[in-house]
């Protein structure tokens, strides 16, 4: 498929809300826990099982971004959001089947297996088309589509369960809400797909495109380089330490005041989640959008140091302070979000523009790995804690303190980004050259 | 060589206008509903 490219006077302003379309859709996968209870009682299932359809997306969330990337910046951001609508509606569509019929592994099939690639493909489909549309503002841009992945769970959760609650929460009334996604999110991201287009190339005085020039790194080179492993540590550090709150956000506020002149009730510590859920979103398009005035090696030393040192503040004034423990925790979260916007412009600032896409794509693995770490670290420390006696503040201590580590080990590999060594560059005039040279050269 | 086209670009405000009102009136409802809930956090 050719990419679209763009009519003389289209708009750069069209591109975000294709992008918001596609990333505010399949953010709806970080509100499955919305469908959980109805399939457990509707399907006598256990919670591990009933969570087993979003852990396998996110899996093929992180597998479908690094493995499909190359073929994303190969085909265009038309093909890749059309590839995200089918496999993405289709899941649903496919769950819908496996909830009427009382099928389980269908649902996890359809909605894990066949949605998960929706996502990774939809996930990185309009990374490499903004930052070519916005050179000038790439974290701004990329920030707004990152942003809608955050905003997904805000709209769908609400959605959803005011679903389930008017068809029902047995098994027919699961399968209709699920068609339902399947077609309202089909149609929602056809706007992306119908208006996505990328820049015009500008055409030299001799009637040619002009070459990429400056740093541009191929993403099959850029995985050689030290500076995308500094860049993958940096991710899963900083992931790892907002999941650190995420994960326990309701627990971890309810039992730190616990013995205070003022707990935490149950609502409360929702709101307390969805005050975080606000800040994630506010960081992604605020802190993105910062990274292109101070520079994106100085907004990840924010990241990365001024969250360590929330972290201390949190661990320091223990129970003494609520204002300052939410705020820390609003803080931290905010960086969490920042840290997952900034990171494509940060990858076009090392790597050029020339295969972005698919170097994202690869780096996202990060976020699979300490989607897995963050969690395992967490609950392993809280539940050990909690064995050895301990109370309050106590049950997270540890934890903490080794988030603040965390945090250290991101903070000194993004001191080690250097700009990428000169062997490293792709030059496509050259490489197509040389490819063809050699390829004379077999069939001779 | 074409000779330049004296037809000017059209107008895309209007799908401009549509395109960010197609995602911003349902992100707007998640924001209400979250800022709704966020609110608990000050008066549960």
């Amino acid at each position: 498929m050719t990419p679209p490219i763009a009519p003389p006077g289209w708009s750069r302003w069209l591109v975000p809300p294709a992008a918001l379309s596609v990333h505010l859709s399949i953010g709806q996968a970080y509100a499955w826990s919305v469908f959980k209870p109805p399939l457990e009682s509707a399907l006598d299932l256990t919670g591990t099982q009933s969570a087993l359809p979003f852990q396998l997306g996110i899996v093929m969330l992180g597998l479908s971004a690094a493995f499909g990337g190359t073929l994303v910046e190969r085909n265009g951001p038309r093909w890749a959001m059309t590839v995200a609508l089918i496999c993405f509606s289709s899941g649903f569509l496919l769950a819908s089947l496996g909830a009427a019929t009382e099928q389980y592994w269908l649902i996890v099939f359809g909605y894990g297996f066949v949605g998960g690639v929706g996502l990774g493909i939809g996930y990185i489909s309009p990374v490499s088309t903004l930052i070519k549309w916005f050179p000038d503002r790439p974290g701004m841009a990329t920030g707004i589509a990152i942003m809608g992945f955050g905003g997904g769970a805000l709209i769908a959760s609400p959605w959803s369960a005011q679903m389930i609650e008017s068809f029902g929460a047995d098994s027919g009334g699961i399968a209709l809400a699920f068609l339902v996604h399947g077609l309202t999110y089909a149609v929602f991201m056809s706007l992306g797909v119908l208006l996505v287009r990328v820049p015009r190339p500008k055409e030299t005085a001799d009637g040619k495109p002009p070459e990429l020039t400056g740093v541009q790194v191929s993403a099959q080179q850029a995985i050689r380089t030290p500076q995308f492993w500094c860049l993958w540590v940096v991710l899963c550090m900083n992931v790892t330490a907002g999941i650190g709150i995420l994960e326990k956000a309701a627990p971890m506020i309810t039992d730190f005041f616990a013995d205070t002149s003022t707990p935490v009730s149950v609502s409360a510590a929702a709101g307390f989640v969805a005050l975080l859920s606000a800040a994630n979103m506010a960081g992604r398009i605020g802190w993105s959008s910062t990274s292109d005035l101070i520079g994106r090696k100085n907004i990840y030393r924010l990241y990365l140091g001024a969250g360590a040192v929330m972290y201390l503040l949190i661990v320091a004034f223990g129970d003494s302070s609520k204002p300052l423990f939410i705020l820390c925790a609003l803080v931290i979260l905010s960086f969490y979000g920042g840290g997952f916007a900034t990171i494509p412009a940060y990858l076009k600032d090392l790597f050029g523009t020339y295969q972005v896409g698919a170097i994202h794509g690869r780096l996202l693995t990060a976020w699979s790995t300490a989607g897995v770490l963050g969690p395992l670290i967490v609950n392993w420390v809280a539940d050990s804690q909690e064995s050895a006696g301990r109370s309050g503040p106590g049950l997270y201590g540890l934890s903490l303190t080794i988030m603040i580590g965390l945090l250290i080990v991101g903070f000194v590999a993004n001191e080690l980004v250097r700009p990428v060594d000169p062997r490293h560059h792709h030059i496509p005039a050259q490489r197509k050259a040389s490819d063809d040279s050699s390829v004379e050269q077999q069939s001779a | 060589m074409t000779p330049p086209s004296s037809s000017s670009p059209p107008d895309r405000r209007p799908l401009i206008a549509f395109a960010w009102l197609w995602v911003l009136i349902p992100l707007g409802y998640g924001i209400y509903e979250l800022v709704r809930k966020a609110t608990q956090l000050f008066t549960g």
